[in-house]
């Protein structure tokens, strides 16, 4: 919300599940929907005794996130045991990091293509690894007044990005999830679904205002329990209106009398925002290092190597597409959302008809379109970048109009035919221009009506022509009929 | 520094140990003696000294991510103080 009474501070942290076949500490399954309690061993339900181990390829899943953010990678860093009590939390603890995190003070930049607000870089405080909890599940059927516990997702790599709150409304916020979440699926480091709770969004918010005592500012609010970003971006307009209103009514400035931290839930169906219970005593959780796990060493070395490896980013690769191939920030950014395949094959496409823009119509058009109806992916398309690239070279040279392409598109990919093959049975013949010089100088001739409007300005009538021109031969094309016909008219 | 009982009934608390009053008089006095002693430490210079985070001069013990057979589910539930046939069970959890 924007408002100019005041302005929204908001800063976001996300927890995001890596993509590593077993969890953080031990060698259990990660998989989502086992059978509940399937997948534990005593290390992550906390049986005495049992010794953690770190998930190699969870810390260099980590480790090139925290590049791509940008991020300083200290020489040392080491876990600690993060204490509360919880049924969720069999150990008693979450392994964490206190004081001396992987990774700290990166940025990632967002922008909007339709300029709802100007770009900036917003500053990523750190990056760390810890373990997820269990799921508490309640047993509303059999109306008792247990709760169930499932342990099978205990100890799964977690990544927390905190970032700088350095968003200044909701729209920001989206932007900023969206890009982050692009960027953690270019990075091949998550499947970012957020169903399944692989991408989970807390935010931090609260006013800045303009009193004629000078500026104040509300009580920080964290909003939990959003389940889309199109929830979050809800959460944080409605809090945003109001803890406005009731600043105007109670005037309760953050540091104040009762103007601690609160943190409140947002009902998606109600479209609220609520208070939500404090788990007791919760800041008090006790930090010591983990005694049971080493620290980890990173070699600069070892970090330039991670950074030389990394794969053309999103940023990079918006940048690339607008300048090579003359398409808009809007076509960039729908392109470059479909993921590194379909950019890939945009890629090839505009190569080989050679017109970024042909390309990138038809892309977000046809094959956006097409894969959605059938429900594919750009992998699993039929009709290869080549192939399509080679229709829409046809179309630049005016082989045929843009009309008749999109049949031959619907052959290529219903028929799985080539575009030799497509436009042979549709008949489809490029027309000689002799021939197609003598069918409009007929056309004119037998249209002096057409001939008197055209001459007395009214170019749209040369529509006419071309309709019967089509009519004729359907094989003609309506841009080089309306032109020799144009010329002809001209001419006389 | 000394440790006032109330201290010591929040961390009890925190540790989730119930203690009686006389048991929270003697931890009151057994641990104010544990940080005091500790204290002496204090006087220590140790401007020249790294800071430790392990006792162990090791690092970056890793393992490879491969699977490894976990508990069966009656394994897993076998201490529960109270189960059914899928899940442990608890009382219940507010503020979800």
């Amino acid at each position: 919300m924007t408002h100019d009474a005041f302005q929204t501070i908001i800063g976001l942290e996300v927890h995001v599940q890596l993509q590593t076949q077993t969890k953080l500490f031990c060698r259990c399954s990660t998989a989502f929907g086992a059978p509940p309690n399937t997948q534990t061993c005593p290390v992550c339900i906390g049986m005495p005794g049992a010794l953690p181990v770190m998930n190699g390829k969870a810390y260099q899943l980590a480790l090139r996130t925290a590049v791509a953010l940008h991020c300083e990678i200290p020489r040392f860093t080491k876990w600690d045991r993060k204490q509360y009590y919880y049924p969720d939390l069999p150990k008693g603890y979450q392994i964490s990091q206190f004081d001396l995190p992987m990774s700290q003070n990166g940025h990632l930049a967002i922008s909007d293509p339709s300029g709802v607000f100007e770009p900036k870089k917003v500053g990523i405080i750190r990056a760390h690894l810890e373990d997820d909890a269990g799921k508490s599940m309640h047993d509303e059927a059999a109306s008792k007044a247990d709760s169930r516990i499932d342990l099978n997702r205990t100890g799964t790599p977690l990544l927390e990005i905190v970032s700088e709150p350095d968003m200044r409304s909701a729209a920001e916020a989206r932007a900023y999830l969206s890009e982050l979440k692009l960027l953690l699926m270019y990075l091949d480091v998550s499947d970012c679904n957020m169903q399944e709770g692989s991408l989970r969004v807390d935010a931090n918010i609260n006013l800045h205002l303009e009193t004629s005592h000078g500026k104040v500012a509300t009580p920080i609010v964290e909003v939990k329990n959003m389940n889309s970003f199109r929830a979050v971006e809800r959460a944080l307009s409605y809090e945003a209106g109001r803890q406005f209103e009731l600043w105007e009514e109670r005037h309760i400035q953050l540091g104040g009398p009762g103007g601690h931290k609160t943190t409140r839930g947002w009902d998606d169906e109600v479209q609220v925002t609520r208070p939500q219970r404090e788990k007791e005593e919760s800041s008090d959780y006790r930090y010591f290092p983990d005694p049971d796990l080493v620290p980890v060493i990173t070699e600069t070395d070892h970090v330039e190597e991670v950074r030389r490896n990394l794969d053309e980013l999103p940023a990079a690769i918006r940048k690339r597409l607008e300048s090579k191939y003359k398409i808009t920030s809007y076509d960039t950014d729908v392109i470059v959302n479909q993921g590194r395949d379909f950019v890939d094959f945009y890629v090839t496409v505009a190569e080989s008809c050679g017109d970024g823009k042909r390309a990138s119509n038809w892309l977000q058009q046809d094959v956006l379109r097409t894969l959605k109806e059938a429900e594919l992916s750009i992998e699993e398309f039929p009709v290869s970048a080549d192939s399509l690239g080679d229709l829409l070279n046809r179309v630049s040279a005016g082989d045929l109009d843009n009309s008749r392409a999109k049949d031959v598109f619907s052959r290529m990919f219903n028929e799985q035919e080539s575009v030799e093959e497509a436009m042979s049975a549709l008949g489809i013949v490029k027309v000689d221009t002799s021939a197609l010089e003598s069918l409009c100088r007929e056309l004119v001739t037998a249209n002096p009506k057409v001939v008197a409007d055209v001459q007395e300005g009214k170019s749209q009538a040369i529509g006419a022509l071309i309709g019967q021109a089509r009519k004729q031969n359907s094989n003609a094309n309506p841009a080089e009929v309306k032109r020799i016909c144009l010329k002809i008219i001209a001419s006389l | 520094m000394s440790l006032s009982r109330k201290e010591i009934e929040k961390v009890s608390h925190l540790a989730r140990l119930q203690l009686s009053d006389p048991e929270l008089d003697a931890m009151t006095a057994q641990l104010a003696n544990v940080v005091e002693y500790m204290e002496t430490l204090s006087g220590l210079n140790t401007d020249d000294v790294e800071p430790l985070a392990h006792a162990s001069d090791i690092s970056n013990v890793l393992a490879d991510d491969i699977l490894k057979p976990s508990l069966s589910r009656e394994e897993a539930l076998a201490n529960a103080p109270k189960r059914d046939a899928e899940c442990y069970r608890v009382p219940a959890v507010l503020g979800d």
